[in-house]
């Protein structure tokens, strides 16, 4: 028998189990799925800070940035693409600079590293960028890690059940987690359970007659075909890509994220739209990716896209995850609603459960996450 | 202009639909990737000469004249790269021609060759079936001068007799499955396809070329090319006989083993699908060639391979259909309509029949070596696909895919989805399922296409502040 049950073997749930289980914690994994077959396998890998206003979100990336580096040197860098390949966010116009340059002042003072850089600069770090920028700002702890492989290296060795879908988180008579019942009437015991299905959180909490409010938001990536040249050497953004994930805004908003990588293929995202489970790949989102894209490198107008994925990343109404015990279920533990963002916390996330469900302090006040704050 | 039905696809399925359509009052689109008409099988030069050799080449010259003499409004060398559905139809975006609106969709996008990987089959001078005939339809040309011709298939015969005719030899033909089994089931053949066969039989047999059935090429070898193959006989597993390989020298060697239909567009817009005998993934149709999205047909290869002769009758079956659907009366009277139905299902039984001796064999996998590649276009090799499953607890396609990066160049699994696939459901311990196939099937953009006309008119960019004052 398990000690803790992690449901979801998505990043998150993988970095649950791996801190558990270095905790001396026995750990099952249950998935209805693969590994990493939700939103895991959805979006670039983007292990960032620059993207980050101050506040409970950044200090939780950059405790997850040291952790990553510790994770790439216990399972290897190479194995999970670990890659601290830096991000260079862009300013088209000096209103957009000057956004740039207070946020940059914001996260420099509480740790950040960040070089602001005027227009004539940027040619440096990326010589195919679109002339006549206004400006930008370097920031060189943005990293990158291929999150199927880094979900699947945290799971090595650990006991996962693909294809094992939990119906339902079953509580005793006084009210505490006693377990899962999962399809076709099996049941698994266990004194906690924590929740790391993404986008399917809200519905797994709702069999332990408890609420968490997370919906899906879905995001497109066009895939290029490969360049030859290295043409793009750091993460780019358009500064307007902090707007598209801070903003309340239902309708469709694309802030842009270019990237090249190690295959030659050049990825482009990335749009956000509140529209449910929608499986569409609308055009008009697609056809905006791309022409950003084009504007900010307009060698990209010739290479061919071959691909386009489609994700669901799954949000809370204040944009920060819910990690933590569960206020009305005992045994009950969530780590979900991580929106884009899930890969680049997801170590810090999962340290933190591990500490909590076993009790050792965590370093840090965990309550901007708890899902206290919602109720 | 807003047409009743578009038809993607102008070869013997879709050439046929559109005629049918056409005839009975509807506006029809017809919209191909290939710079003439007649798909694969009708692949000619720009010379009409060139086609004159090809199979029924008269049915495919009254088709054409047919469609001449029509209103169908045709467009050549254009690839569909997006379709949407729209409130009044579907939209497919073209590459280089503007978007094509229409209130119907007729799928008959046809199939392309089904490889199986082994080693050194990503030697130059390795190629499929489709390719040496497409080299030899569309410029005359054989792929090499000693050509070792293996698979499994009726196709192998054409392509070899096409070889001998354009002046190549050929070494020897290798077929997998065991076509004496077509005996047991007499009935099932039209006497034209053992007419068909005898000749070819007779060709091969004037040019002393050797052909085994129940033998595969398991290994290619050469320094910058192919300069031999290793032959071997089958056991009713797959595997090759022990002491039964030998070498064939030879500068080309074609490969294939069936096909794949090719089902981008229905996939994007959900139709539903499943897996036929041969292994492929192939659309749900009703009777009436209709899928399960309502205004979606589809003939031909995409509902089953089963050859030319099927598609035609398939494509004039749904091009009855979609006049009907279209408010038009049916071209044909409904005694005709009959007919076609029982010879569409016996030409289906047929197709089953030839799935059944001509199937993949069951043991390919045993002839690969751990570093025998299974993705050519990212180089991954089959211990990297092992490792995915065994070490990294990949249980689907999909996830493979994702780990390994197979299918994820140029081809984006069109060459090796269906290994990977089948690969990935042998390491776990299962059977392949249609879920493993549509991970490597569905291409959302259908056609590689430039960013800049994917971003499209640039009034609809919202890049346009980032460009210098």
């Amino acid at each position: 028998m398990s000690d803790v049950l992690v449901v979801g073997a998505g990043i998150v749930g993988a970095a649950c189990a791996y801190y558990l289980s270095r905790a001396g914690v026995r750990v099952t994994v249950l998935d209805a799925g693969p590994i990493a077959g939700g939103t895991s396998s959805s979006g670039e890998g983007n292990l960032l800070v620059s993207d980050k206003p101050p506040g409970p979100e950044l200090d939780l990336a950059l405790r997850s940035a040291r952790r990553w580096e510790e994770i790439a040197e216990d399972l290897g860098a190479d194995p999970i693409e670990y890659e601290r390949k830096g991000g260079l966010m862009v300013a088209g116009t000096a209103a957009e600079q000057e956004r740039v340059a207070a946020l940059a002042a914001g996260q420099r003072a509480v740790g950040v590293a960040v070089t602001e850089l005027a227009g004539d600069r940027l040619a440096d770090y990326e010589p195919r960028l679109v002339g006549g920028l206004a400006g930008g700002a370097y920031y060189p702890q943005d990293a990158q890690v291929q999150p199927m492989l880094a979900t699947a290296h945290l799971l090595r060795g650990l006991d996962v059940r693909c294809g094992t879908r939990v119906e339902a988180i079953e509580t005793g008579p006084g009210g505490a987690v006693i377990g899962v019942r999962a399809a076709g009437a099996t049941r698994l015991r266990a004194d906690a359970v924590v929740n790391a299905t993404g986008v399917a959180g809200g519905e797994l909490a709702a069999t332990a007659g408890t609420r968490l409010p997370i919906a899906p938001r879905r995001g497109f990536i066009l895939v290029t075909a490969p360049v030859a040249g290295s043409p793009i050497r750091h993460k780019v953004y358009a500064a307007g890509y902090l707007g598209g994930v801070a903003s309340d805004d239902a309708g469709l908003q694309s802030s842009l994220v270019v990237e090249g990588t190690k295959a030659g293929t050049v990825l482009i995202g990335s749009s956000r739209e509140r529209v449910g489970f929608d499986p569409a790949y609308p055009l008009p989102v697609l056809r905006r990716i791309a022409a950003q894209a084009v504007a900010l490198f307009p060698f990209l107008a010739a290479v061919p896209v071959l691909r386009a994925y489609r994700g669901f990343r799954p949000y809370t109404p204040d944009h920060l995850p819910v990690i933590g015990p569960d206020p009305r279920v005992p045994g009950l533990w969530h780590a979900c609603g991580h929106e884009g963002a899930g890969i680049g916390l997801a170590p810090a996330t999962g340290a933190l459960i591990a500490d909590l469900v076993t009790g050792a302090d965590p370093g840090f006040d965990p309550a901007p996450f708890s899902l206290a704050r919602f109720t | 202009m807003n047409h009743d039905v578009a038809v993607v696809g102008a070869g013997p399925a879709g050439l046929a639909t559109a005629v049918t359509a056409a005839r009975a009052g509807c506006r029809v689109a017809l919209l191909d990737s290939a710079p003439r008409l007649g798909g694969q099988f009708w692949r000619h030069g720009a010379s009409e000469s060139s086609g004159r050799e090809h199979q029924a080449w008269s049915v495919f010259a009254a088709l054409r004249a047919d469609l001449l003499d029509s209103e169908v409004d045709y467009t050549a060398a254009a690839a569909v790269w997006f379709v949407e559905s729209t409130p009044d139809g579907f939209r497919l975006q073209v590459t280089g021609h503007p978007p094509v609106r229409a209130r119907r969709l007729v799928v008959a996008t046809g199939a392309y060759d089904r490889a199986l990987p082994f080693p050194g089959w990503d030697l130059p001078g390795v190629v499929t079936p489709g390719a040496a005939q497409a080299l030899l339809k569309g410029s005359g040309v054989a792929v090499g001068a000693r050509v070792v011709v293996a698979g499994a298939g009726p196709f192998l015969l054409p392509v070899a007799t096409g070889l001998l005719a354009a002046g190549a030899r050929v070494a020897g033909v290798y077929e997998a499955g065991e076509p004496l089994r077509y005996a047991r089931r007499p009935g099932a053949i039209a006497l034209g396809k053992l007419a068909e066969a005898a000749r070819y039989a007779a060709t091969l047999a004037r040019h002393r070329v050797p052909y085994r059935t129940g033998h595969a090429v398991v290994a290619a070898h050469g320094e910058s090319a192919v300069s031999s193959v290793e032959v071997g006989r089958l056991d009713r597993h797959g595997a090759v006989v022990s002491g039964s390989r030998r070498s064939i020298g030879c500068d080309a060697v074609t490969v294939g083993y069936g096909f794949t239909p090719q089902l981008e567009l229905p996939l994007a817009l959900g139709c539903g699908t499943w897996l036929d005998v041969d292994g492929s993934l192939v659309l749900e149709v009703d009777v009436a060639g209709r899928t399960t999205v309502p205004g979606v047909y589809a003939a031909g290869e995409v509902t089953g391979v089963g050859g030319a002769d099927l598609a035609l009758t398939e494509g004039r079956l749904v091009g009855a259909v979609v006049a009907l659907a279209s408010g038009r009366r049916s071209p044909y009277p409904d005694s005709v309509l009959t007919r076609m139905l029982d010879r569409r299902a016996s030409q289906r039984r047929f197709a089953r029949l030839m799935h059944e001796v001509h199937a993949p064999p069951a043991g390919w996998p045993s002839w690969l070596d751990d570093s025998t590649l299974v993705c050519r276009c990212e180089e991954v090799p089959l211990a990297r696909v092992r490792a995915a499953v065994t070490d990294l607890g990949a249980t689907d396609a999909r996830t493979v895919r994702g780990l390994c990066r197979t299918g994820m160049g140029w081809c984006q699994g069109r060459t090796c989805g269906y290994a990977t696939a089948a690969l990935t459901a042998r390491l776990g311990g299962r059977a392949l399922t249609a879920a493993d196939l549509v991970a490597y099937a569905r291409r959302p953009i259908a056609q590689p296409v430039p960013l800049a006309e994917l971003a499209g008119p640039a009034d609809q960019s919202g890049g346009k502040r980032y460009r210098p004052a």
